[in-house]
């Protein structure tokens, strides 16, 4: 076991420099660097400004040196300035992070919540008029667009019912999480709604297979009841294909979701990488890339070591070949 | 295509359904809802229309241009003038003619802990400009225009200008700053100021703001909150606290406003025309709907080297051969008036009897004829030489405004013969790269924005034309060259005699019209969406952001 994670680590280790490499020179080819984009309002600059303002900022020298520098300095846990919003990188980040996993960890608990029982259940009936509705509820998630469906649900429950607020984190001066709560309730209503479809029919077609296998026969064969049939012993062998879908979306939990932010006016990771991006702000966009990378990579890692608790067959040890 | 149907949906599901009442309750308080949120809150660091138009109600500049587009004193006394002895002509130590000019600041002023506002926070705030590596993204105010400063007393001063310009009272962007709270972090450390200053650090401190409000709260990407200055020296504002929300979403932006959430959108930086020339049609009776058009120049630019275009002829038959009139009444309600020179109407120095390019497609092919392109095969013209009359227009991809516009250009110029190609661009790429680098094949739509009697030596001098030699400086991304031209440029910053100077705007219009370096299109309008029980808001129609008078806004009685 501890050998397995040391390797995985080595191995995040060497994928995380290899992206900060690879954004740094991304960002450094995307057109118009940041004085360009500085100086763009301001036609009475000179060639000496511009130079000025590029070695203000160390844009004068080489990408690797400059690669370089940002590393050292990365490795103590310096992760320099923020050019748009002139505040430390994590500063800007954190906030953010928290805001995002606010709403996606809610948005993904709650679809899961739904989803695991729906897929369930639409599998012990496949191609039955439960199934078909289920199945249509499912479709109509997934082929809503989410800024559509983010603006119904605004109409609906903001404009004309007036139940809940239509954007925002929360009341200005509302700092109590039940005074925030109501805020959450759309953009977790909008997130849910469009994944639920997704995850129902990952859950059905593999508890279809599982409800298909020998074992399963052979339990109902044993007189073991219906439901620790389906839960205890399908349901179990189900949730692994299910685990590696989480864990591929377990990176976008930190990652954000720019749709929904934008039209809630949530301020999460998405929009934050995307204007960062967007206004050639190079540490918060390396940065908050890197700690979706990390994250993605941590997903996996943790998808790993459930199959070991889903599968007794999976094993960390070598197989000494 | 997802704000097209984000702007449908808004529009089918509002159509017949019953709206909220706007706010009507909080008259203490007003929320605004904007589409962008200020990134940073110094306010010489990075110039962007949002934190302008949040600044302008926590702080004043000296000067500013006012509603009727007259250069106004906010934070001085007097403006200076010749006539009054409070500006002067001067020689320079290298010959050259200077002019100092004297301001006095309001005794009232103080910074919002108190400390009053004196020459000791101008002359820091110069030291701070003025510093190579400050930042300031507006260096050459402070490095390169202004030469000395002297502090008469606490509230007097006299600038030394290195040029003795006409517009010499204008100090527009000397954003004066509290030398009692950011001088001892800039002396720290000048290279690292922009990102240690108090307004990034501490951005609720009162003592850096000294308006009718000072700024309470800040939750970043979200909403920043305004409350009344007690130390402020005007007129006291009617609300007690002003709540500036950014949702950057036109659509939810607008459903925000319709369920009551936000009061009103600001034509600075609100709803796009189109949008709201829908909004008016659904509801515009419970709202105070209102256009202001200003000094944002819808144009197509030209790239000169291209051969087609270098010829005047087929320059004036493109614009013939568009009905901008229609266009206006067509796409924006005639909301958005069409454009016949770069200096708008509304300018004090607008010199109407220059020549105008009405529609007229006969004229048009006619030009084009005498130009060579006579030979239509397949609906387009061709030359002698068998070479198609082929153009590309590019514009900002994603805006849907000017996309539309586009089409329409290129269906009108298909009539005439013109085969035009759409080729966008994301707008940082189209302005960081392409336009920049003057790497556009023919014709790019935009918007230039300037501010009252802007010289437009940036965008018609030939020394402005951005080259790899001078680092790509300047926007003249036509290639426009006109010694004429460049000499009227030239002029206008120094012969200001009202009659000569009169007869230079003149002459400029003129070359201009006859020139066409690019074509002019409308003037954009801001559009504003105001609740019916607010009063006071009057749009400036320029970058100086209608906050400025903020004070007298209030709601009805």
């Amino acid at each position: 076991m501890t050998r397995f994670l040391a390797s995985r680590l080595l191995q995040a280790l060497v994928v995380l420099l290899l992206m900060s490499f690879v954004i740094t020179v991304l960002m450094t080819l995307m057109p118009g660097d940041p004085v360009d984009m500085m100086l763009a309002g301001n036609p009475r600059a000179t060639p000496a400004d511009a130079a000025r303002l590029k070695a203000l900022y160390g844009l004068d020298k080489p990408l690797l040196e400059r690669y370089g520098h940002w590393l050292q300095a990365a490795l103590t846990g310096d992760f320099g300035f923020s050019r748009l919003y002139a505040q430390p990188v994590l500063t800007i980040l954190l906030p953010r992070l928290g805001n995002t996993l606010l709403l996606l960890g809610a948005a993904m608990a709650l679809t899961l919540s739904v989803a695991l029982p729906l897929g369930v259940y639409a599998a012990r009936r496949p191609y039955g008029w439960a199934d078909n509705a289920i199945n249509l509820f499912c479709f109509a998630g997934i082929s809503v667009p989410a800024f559509w469906l983010a603006l119904l649900l605004i109409l609906l429950f903001a404009v004309e019912l007036q139940w809940l607020p239509a954007s925002g984190l929360g009341p200005v001066g509302g700092e109590s999480w039940w005074e925030r709560l109501p805020y959450l309730v759309l953009p977790v209503a909008s997130l849910t709604l469009a994944s639920i479809g997704g995850y129902t029919r990952y859950v059905r077609a593999a508890m279809m297979g599982e409800l298909r296998q020998d074992y399963v026969r052979t339990a109902r064969a044993k007189g073991l009841e219906e439901g620790r049939v389906v839960w205890r012993h399908a349901l179990r062998n189900a949730t692994i294909p299910i685990v590696t879908i989480v864990a591929l979306e377990f990176g976008a939990l930190f990652s954000g979701a720019l749709v929904t932010e934008t039209m809630f006016a949530w301020p999460g990771m998405g929009k934050l990488i995307y204007d960062s991006i967007m206004g050639n702000d190079l540490n918060v966009a390396l940065v908050a890339l890197l700690f979706a990378t990390l994250t993605t990579l941590a997903g996996n890692l943790l998808a790993d070591a459930a199959y070991a608790g889903l599968d007794p067959r999976i094993s960390f040890k070598g197989d000494g070949a | 295509m997802r704000t097209g149907l984000a702007a449908f949906t808004l529009a089918a599901a509002l159509a017949a359904a019953p709206i909220a009442t706007p706010a009507l309750a909080a008259k203490d308080e007003l929320v605004i809802g904007m589409t962008q949120f200020p990134s940073n809150w110094h306010p010489s660091m990075e110039a962007m229309m949002a934190k302008s138009y949040v600044l302008s109600m926590a702080r004043r500049p000296f000067t500013a241009y006012d509603p009727d587009w007259r250069l106004t004193c906010l934070l001085c006394t007097e403006l200076p003038a010749l006539d009054k002895g409070t500006a002067e002509y001067e020689t320079r130590a290298d010959g050259k003619k200077g002019i100092k000019v004297t301001y006095t600041i309001n005794p009232k002023a103080t910074w919002g802990d108190g400390t009053p506002v004196t020459t000791e926070d101008v002359l820091f705030t110069w030291t701070v400009g003025k510093h190579p590596q400050s930042g300031y993204s507006n260096f050459d105010l402070f490095a390169r225009d202004i030469v000395a400063i002297d502090a008469k007393d606490e509230r007097t001063f006299t600038i030394h200008r290195d040029k003795a310009v006409c517009s010499y009272a204008e100090i527009n962007d000397f954003e004066i700053l509290p030398a009692h709270l950011e001088r001892a972090v800039f002396e720290a450390d000048p290279a690292t100021y922009r990102n240690r200053s108090k307004y990034e650090t501490d951005t609720t401190n009162p003592g850096l703001w000294f308006g009718p409000y000072r700024i309470a709260q800040v939750e970043p990407g979200s909403h920043v909150v305004l409350e009344s200055n007690p130390t402020w020296w005007g007129a006291k504002p009617a609300f007690k606290r002003v709540i500036v929300k950014s949702i950057e979403n036109t659509a939810a932006l607008e459903a925000n406003l319709l369920a009551g959430q936000v009061d009103m959108v600001p034509g600075e930086t609100g709803l796009p025309l189109d949008q709201v020339l829908a909004f008016e049609k659904r509801h515009g009776s419970r709202y105070n709907v209102f256009y202001k058009p200003g000094l944002f120049f819808e144009h197509v630019e030209l790239n000169l080297d291209n051969p087609a275009l270098a010829d005047l002829r087929v320059r004036r038959a493109l614009l013939h051969a568009i009905d901008r009139e229609a266009i206006s009444k067509q796409l924006y309600d005639g909301r958005q008036p069409v454009a016949h020179n770069e200096i708008s109407p509304l300018d004090r120095v607008h010199a109407p009897g220059y020549p105008t390019y009405a529609f007229d497609p006969a004229l048009a092919g006619k030009l084009l004829d005498e130009a060579g392109w006579s030979e239509r095969r397949a609906g387009v013209r061709h030359n002698a030489k068998g070479e198609r009359l082929s153009l590309e227009i590019m514009t900002t991809a994603g805006n849907r405004s000017r996309e539309v516009l586009q089409q329409v250009l290129q269906a009108q110029w298909r009539q005439a013969g013109v085969e035009v190609r759409i080729v966008n661009e994301p707008a940082r790429v189209l302005f960081g790269d392409t336009l920049e680098k003057r790497r556009f094949k023919s014709m790019a739509l935009f918007a230039w924005i300037s501010a009252p009697e802007n010289i437009p030596r940036t965008i018609l001098h030939s020394s402005m034309i951005p080259t790899e030699g001078n680092n790509w400086a300047g926007q003249n991304y036509t290639g426009y060259r006109n010694p004429e031209m460049d000499k009227v440029l030239e002029d206008l910053e120094h012969v200001c005699e009202p009659d000569a100077n009169r007869a230079l705007w003149a002459k400029l219009q003129t070359l201009y019209a006859q020139d066409l370096p690019n074509l002019p299109l409308f003037f954009r309008a801001d559009p504003f969406i105001l609740p019916s029980w607010l009063e006071g808001v009057v749009p400036t129609g320029h970058l100086d952001s209608s906050t400025l008078w903020i004070e007298t806004w209030k709601a009805k009685e």
